[in-house]
């Protein structure tokens, strides 16, 4: 592989080809490392609990008894509302952007939006104490509730207190939002020419063009980049912790207050003061990385296939 | 239908221009120079500054850039000049893998490993946390940077008799450098406004203090301290904190387009 070396490899090269190799390899091993001492902190919450772990929605620091179910429930809820939320918004930013902005201001949008991801998340939660929460109580709810009558259905009953896992989950789609919007930009970027000029040649509109010829075709990179968001969602921490009201409790109604994983290790580690508490913490660190693990490479995997159908 | 997307485009911006403008107002107005000078004070005095946790932010990047701008460097050098490899597939892979992480589980392993062995919180221990984070970003970008450098340039350095690392090091690296100046800026950007895993490995200190091996403030920390207080007074600080954090970072992710003029731009990582 590389040209012909008269001398063999000299010192340097030898020190030079040492260092990198293990630079590179230090990647592999920390993410091992991550999980062993992930999984070694958590042994003692998971042997003791078992599988009522993840199922018991019991979570008693004075007792000892830890079950971690609403925290999970939590997790997925307002993941899926946030990107219930975000993807039809990202989608037709995404197809604004690549197909039908005017070229001086795709530049300027796609930054915007790029900025959005730049924002640190305890920003968005400051935000979201201050601002989002307030509104949601004095405006969004009560509008939800008795003007559109649905405080009948479970989803929209109970007292509007402002932390809620609607909160969560509109602050998530923010957040979100920037990740999906730029793979779905290059996954529709990455679709041939010619499909489209088959699709106009056929006398397809331009939109008819892009709903059946050039989003079809970008599906599964569309989906991989929706799962990248899902990814970010479930892992989030700060703004979530800030906004979603810190409860231990499973409820059908998106004003309920909540909890993820994430903010409920945030929120509890500085105040748990025996072994098996933090350990119950780690433990739900470990069912967290599990999760984000295998959603990522899902994930990469999707969009990893588009590109390489793009390419041959 | 070119409607829909158009108002999804300007949906998708509001909630930037609501946040960027709440966060001018609110911050500015309780900015002074105090702010940058003074050390926060105890509930009930008015004043007050984020001295310390300004120092603790610069020292927690200065600790993550110096592990992890050689390591992603390195590693990245060694995914291009190896590229086709299983090895390097692997590694390329898990480099995704380890940057889709949550930053809070990258705080309790950092906890496990660093902090609850050595029996107290650190500024190390944080700025490892925050490295570890840095590392993938560098690896991949240093990666796409390098595979952009034309492979006559290497060519040549090697048929003038340079040995290997110094063609990798002084043309190739060098060539590829404004694109990796762009990558460390990204990748410090995004770890500066980080609040998660440093819970769990500075955690904060009211304190002057620059030892690497003390508990240290960082910006993001007292931010949230003071968001979730319920004192107004705190609550203001917490604006200009924001503001001030925010500036930091779009302030290094507006040089690092500059470094590139947008060439090498693109979005996400």
């Amino acid at each position: 592989m590389s040209p012909t070396q008269l001398h063999g490899a000299s010192l340097g090269d030898r020190i030079y080809r040492f260092t990198t190799t293990a630079f590179a390899l230090s990647i592999p091993l920390l993410l091992v490392l991550i999980g062993v001492e992930v999984l070694v902190a958590a042994w003692p919450a998971l042997t003791a609990f078992k599988l009522s772990f993840l199922t018991s929605s019991r979570w008693d620091a004075v007792e000892g008894v830890f079950g971690a179910a609403p925290a999970i429930y939590g997790t997925l809820v307002s993941s899926a509302l946030a990107l219930a939320i975000a993807t039809p918004l990202a989608v037709g930013v995404a197809i604004f952007l690549s197909e039908f902005a005017p070229p001086w201001l795709r530049t300027p949008v796609a930054f915007l939006i790029d900025l959005l991801a730049a924002i640190p998340s305890v920003v968005y939660g400051l935000w979201g104490i201050f601002v989002l929460v307030p509104a949601l109580r004095e405006y969004v709810m009560p509008f939800l509730a008795d003007r559109l009558h649905l405080a009948n259905t479970p989803f929209f009953s109970g007292p509007a207190y402002g932390p809620s896992m609607l909160a969560a989950g509109l602050i998530l789609a923010i957040m979100v939002l920037p990740y999906i919007s730029a793979v779905t930009r290059e996954v529709l970027m990455a679709v041939p020419r010619a499909q489209r000029e088959a699709a106009l040649a056929l006398g397809a509109t331009r939109w008819e063009m892009i709903w059946g010829a050039v989003l079809p075709y970008a599906s599964s990179g569309i989906v991989g980049g929706i799962i990248l968001g899902l990814g970010r969602a479930l892992g989030e921490t700060m703004a979530v912790t800030m906004v979603i009201g810190n409860r231990h409790e499973i409820a059908a109604s998106l004003f309920a207050p909540g909890y993820t994983m994430a903010s409920l290790i945030a929120n509890e580690f500085s105040e748990a003061t025996n072994d098996l508490h933090l350990s119950a913490l780690m433990a739900v660190g470990a069912v967290l990385l599990l999760v984000t693990v295998v959603v990522n490479a899902i994930a990469r995997w999707l969009v990893w296939r588009v590109q390489r159908q793009a390419k041959s | 239908m070119v409607g829909l997307t158009v108002v999804a485009a300007i949906f998708a911006t509001l909630p930037l221009v609501l946040i960027l403008g709440l966060l001018i107002q609110k911050g500015a107005s309780s900015l002074s120079w105090d702010f940058f000078t003074a050390m926060p004070k105890p509930v009930g005095e008015t004043g007050g500054g984020m001295a310390n946790a300004m120092m603790g932010t610069l020292m927690l990047i200065g600790i993550a850039s110096s592990i992890g701008l050689p390591v992603g460097i390195g590693a990245g050098l060694y995914l291009a000049e190896h590229r086709g490899t299983k090895i390097a597939f692997v590694v390329r892979f898990l480099s995704d893998v380890l940057n889709g992480l949550p930053s809070i589980v990258v705080g309790i392993f950092a906890w496990q490993f660093l902090v609850r062995p050595i029996g107290h919180f650190s500024a190390l221990a944080g700025g490892i946390a925050l490295a570890a984070m840095m590392i993938p970003l560098v690896t991949r970008a240093t990666e796409e940077m390098i595979h952009l450098v034309p492979s006559s340039l290497r060519e040549a350095a090697l048929a003038l008799g340079y040995p290997r690392w110094r063609t990798s090091l002084t043309v190739v690296l060098r060539t590829a450098l404004p694109g990796i100046v762009t990558a460390a800026l990204v990748a410090v950007a995004r770890i500066a406004g980080e609040t998660a895993p440093l819970l769990f490995t500075a955690f904060g200190n009211q304190f002057w203090s620059t030892s690497v091996n003390e508990p240290i403030s960082a910006l993001p920390i007292q931010i949230f301290t003071y968001a979730i207080s319920p004192y107004d007074e705190w609550h203001s600080l917490a604006w200009a904190g924001a503001l001030v954090l925010l500036a930091l970072v779009l302030v290094i992710s507006l040089i690092a387009r500059f470094v590139t003029r947008s060439r090498f731009s693109g979005g996400h990582d």
